[in-house]
């Protein structure tokens, strides 16, 4: 059997190109105004999982946990290279926090069973907790290594990385399975047109659902067909349920959420007053008067 | 950081209302393909979703990666050391995520690797690889090489050579000029000898100003038949990389430094003959200079939009007077005749790709098709888009090329002083453009393809089309003008027709293909505006600025005025 290592993603709100008001008047985020990306560590994790492929022939299987749309993230990893991709999807994991969502994701790697790395992106650009990767080593039980910038070896039993670390890096080296938090180290490759003009029929059963309806039909028949072709073709993202992946229903979503939040403020920064200085003796002379007074300096 | 497809809105324009269906079904061989390759389109829709998608990756590849890079890249170029060209690391990278995109082959065969696109299509690519780093397009555009051995290769060359290039293994370069012939390839003098014991070619003599001439793979037109001194005498080989290719040294240019130049030594390098011998230079360099001429004036439009984009932008910024000086009258007719000649520019470009894109269909049914296939209709429609394309191609590089010049020069104009300091890029679209009149033919020599088939009136019948279209209103009276000077122009070409003077010709040439350029044009952007309203302002301002620059060469066509023949020498020599 080919060895396996799994890359789990997000998609997130792109927080770098807002195109409106990012809070809601009630302090939500509000999602129209912020286009869904995939989160930016998460594809250098993918580089890094491509990037393992290519020398050790690993099997690469991405996996997110997310809303029906979130499929979109998954067809871009098909598109870059990657080989099998889940959905986690049920409205029973809705507003997870990051232990519930640790544990969910554990309950996916388990179920898959035999994945020797598990590679996260360090965090994500709308939470920036930095959390679910090493919780969710510490859920399999499993070393971890965080930071990560590139793996130097992967060729036997265990792993060697460089990681980064305060004022320089160090290598480790860590049995597998292990899981690693992947930094902005690496360029992601893009995606490729050929992979793109393949994996764009990559769907959901949902999405195929949805499809059936929209052209009026309804029968379970039409759909399992679909169902048979899209797998024939490696043509079908999986959708998984807190049933299929054995998640215990009072582990996950806002139930298995210790986190509460309790208010959310819109800060808004405002800038001050612009003050131009004459680039004299005069003038810098009475700017460093102020900065004094100010307490600035001094 | 942008996307150079989605911030564009003009050529997504483009790409939705092109009526590619004829085009991709026969690029498609009615999509039989699809099976065979999961990548293939099922249909004409599933094809056009293919293109949009693939289209915003470059844009996002260009915008986001290659146009940050492009200005290290002018500023230090590749090296040269011991014979050995080494690009830019910069460079390099750009190459690894076209080739990671899968785009090294894009029009090749889904057989040999290739993404089958059509050129129109293509062209997109390289416009939008031409705004971010022009030099990069010169790499890019390369892959014409191979279209090149697809066209006329042996079944034998098509699969050694395709599959490296498709996957980006191999680049190419397209040897033809020499120290002492330019523009006048027939003088070659690049001799080819064959060994008749072991029947292998062999190449000797130099090459000079040769794109990329440190590539593998060279396309090389060679004089291999002993006695002859025209084109008839030249043939075209192949040949690779290796030692007794000497690369003597890299050009120092103006502009476009991310890519070699090279000059070339060639001491008896084996090559191999492609297509027919005495067909090198009257077949198969025009037809690769028919490409290389639509890629260079994609090249010409995507620096024209990136000078464009940054003029406006600093416009917008620069506040003199109190007030940011795109508020002014003199910049703002500057910024409006810009975007207006891009605009120009870019619909008769892709007219123009989607006529080659016909020729190519037509050309490849009466060539391959099946005998009792090919019905008088498919005969004709091949002559026709032959000759369409022939008058085109030209047509459209001598417009683009310089409209590129016209627009990065007013960008640097708008920039100010600023726009003469490195530290801004309005100088180097500035330098980049002005090769692009110049290679793959001069101005003057598009002009010399173009008017043989506008004194035939080649491109009557689509006018005709256009001219019928429902106008209303507006768009109404301005088709009437555009009438007035298609009647005009018919007088000024039998009067040049009927004087009968080649000088005179000559001279007036250059007026008469503007001329048709203004015509056909301006019936692409009345078709264009009948599709979108927000349209018939920019048709509008097209027509109305054409009039009097269409009135100004009827003028000089009609005056007749044969003087400078006989005393431009007097002037000179005052």
């Amino acid at each position: 059997m080919k060895r396996q290592l799994m890359v789990f993603v997000k998609q997130v709100p792109d927080t770098k190109n807002i195109s409106g008001e990012a809070m809601t008047p009630e302090g939500t985020v509000n999602r129209a105004a912020l286009p869904a990306i995939f989160n930016p560590e998460d594809l250098n994790a993918l580089e890094l999982g491509l990037q393992l492929k290519e020398k050790y022939n690993f099997k690469v299987i991405v996996a997110t946990m997310g809303p029906p749309n979130a499929s979109e993230v998954l067809r871009e990893a098909l598109y870059r290279g990657a080989d099998e991709a889940i959905l986690i999807t049920d409205r029973a994991f809705a507003g997870a926090d990051t232990l519930a969502t640790s544990y969910a994701l554990s309950c996916c790697v388990k179920s898959i069973g035999n994945v020797e790395l598990i590679l996260c992106g360090r965090q994500a650009i709308d939470g920036d907790t930095a959390q679910v990767g090493p919780q969710l080593a510490e859920k399999l039980n499993i070393p971890q290594i965080a930071y990560v910038e590139e793996v130097i070896d992967a060729s036997g039993k265990s792993i060697k990385a460089r990681r980064a670390i305060e004022g320089g890096y160090e290598i480790l080296e860590s049995p597998l399975p292990t899981l690693l938090t992947v930094i902005d180290a690496n360029e992601p490759r893009p995606a490729s047109a050929k992979g793109i003009m393949k994996y764009k029929k990559a769907k959901t059963r949902s999405e195929v659902a949805k499809q059936l309806r929209d052209a009026d039909y309804t029968e379970a028949a039409v759909l399992a067909e679909k169902e048979t072709i899209l797998r024939s073709k490696n043509l079908w993202i999986h959708e998984w349920d807190a049933a299929k992946i054995n998640a215990d229903v009072n582990r996950i979503g806002l139930k298995g959420s210790p986190t509460k939040v309790k208010k959310i403020e819109s800060v808004v920064l405002k800038a001050g007053k612009v003050v131009s200085i004459e680039p004299s003796e005069a003038g810098i002379n009475g700017l460093i008067r102020e900065l004094i007074e100010d307490h600035t300096l001094g | 950081m942008s996307n150079f497809f989605t911030d564009n809105k003009d050529l997504q324009f483009t790409l939705a209302n092109l009526e590619l269906e004829d085009v991709v079904k026969f690029r498609e061989n009615s999509y039989k393909q699809a099976n065979e390759f999961d990548y293939a389109p099922e249909n004409l829709d599933d094809a056009r979703d293919s293109y949009k998608k693939v289209l915003e990756v470059v844009g996002e590849i260009t915008g986001e990666r290659i146009a940050p890079r492009a200005r290290v890249i002018d500023e230090e170029g590749p090296q040269f050391e011991s014979n050995k060209v080494t690009y830019h690391p910069l460079t390099i990278n750009n190459l690894e995520d076209l080739k990671k995109a899968d785009l090294a082959g894009v029009m090749l065969p889904r057989e040999f690797g290739g993404l089958n696109f059509p050129v129109t299509i293509y062209t997109m690519m390289t416009e939008m690889v031409s705004r971010a780093d022009a030099s990069l397009q010169n790499l890019f555009g390369l892959q014409d090489i191979a279209e090149t051995i697809c066209e006329f290769g042996t079944e034998d060359q098509k699969q050694r050579f395709l599959p490296r290039f498709a996957c980006g293994e191999a680049d190419g370069s397209m040897d033809l000029t020499e120290p002492d012939s330019g523009s006048d390839l027939q003088s070659v003098r690049l001799k080819a000898t064959l060994d008749p014991k072991t029947n292998q070619w062999y190449l000797d003599g130099m090459k000079r100003f040769i794109t990329n001439g440190c590539s593998k793979v060279h396309l090389v037109l060679a004089r291999s038949e002993e006695g002859t001194s025209d084109g008839r005498g030249l043939s075209m080989f192949i040949c690779e990389a290796c030692p007794q290719l000497v690369v003597r040294r890299i050009e120092h240019k103006l502009g476009i430094h991310g890519v070699a130049t090279a000059e070339l030594q060639y001491n008896h390098v084996p090559a191999e003959l492609c297509g027919m011998r005495r067909r090198g230079l009257t077949k198969y360099v025009m037809s690769l200079m028919n490409g290389a001429r639509v890629a260079i004036s994609a090249q010409a439009l995507g620096i024209a939009e990136a000078a464009y984009r940054e003029a406006r932008k600093y416009a917008a910024e620069r506040k003199q007077f109190k007030t940011s000086i795109d508020k002014f009258a003199p910049v703002f007719t500057m910024l409006t005749s810009m975007k207006m000649e891009i605009l120009a520019a870019r619909t008769l470009l892709y007219e123009t790709t989607k006529m080659v894109d016909l020729r190519w269909a037509y050309g490849h049914l009466v060539e391959h098709g099946k005998p009792e296939e090919i019905t008088t209709d498919i005969r004709q429609n091949d002559k026709f888009y032959a000759k369409v394309a022939a008058v085109l191609t030209p047509m459209s590089k001598a417009y683009a090329t310089e409209v590129a010049n016209r627009v990065s020069y007013k960008g640097i104009q708008i920039h100010g002083g600023t726009g003469y300091m490195k530290d801004f890029n309005a100088e180097r679209f500035y330098r980049d453009a002005r090769i692009t009149n110049i290679y793959e033919g001069t101005t003057q020599l598009q002009h010399v393809a173009a008017i043989g088939g506008i004194v035939q009136r080649v491109l009557d019948p689509i006018m005709d089309k256009f001219a019928a279209l429902p106008y209303q209103g507006k768009l109404m009276r301005l088709s009437t003008q555009i009438h007035e000077m298609r009647k005009k122009q018919q007088i000024a070409v039998q009067y040049v027709a009927e004087k009968k003077d080649s000088t005179y010709f000559d001279m007036v040439t250059k007026h008469l293909v503007d001329m048709e350029t203004y015509i056909f044009v301006g019936y692409l952007m009345l078709r264009d505006a009948l599709k979108v309203s927000e349209r018939e302002t920019i048709a509008e301002r097209f027509i109305l600025d054409a009039v009097p620059e269409f009135d100004r060469s009827y003028a000089v066509v009609m005056s007749g005025d044969v003087t400078l023949i006989d005393n431009h020498k007097e002037i000179l020599d005052y």
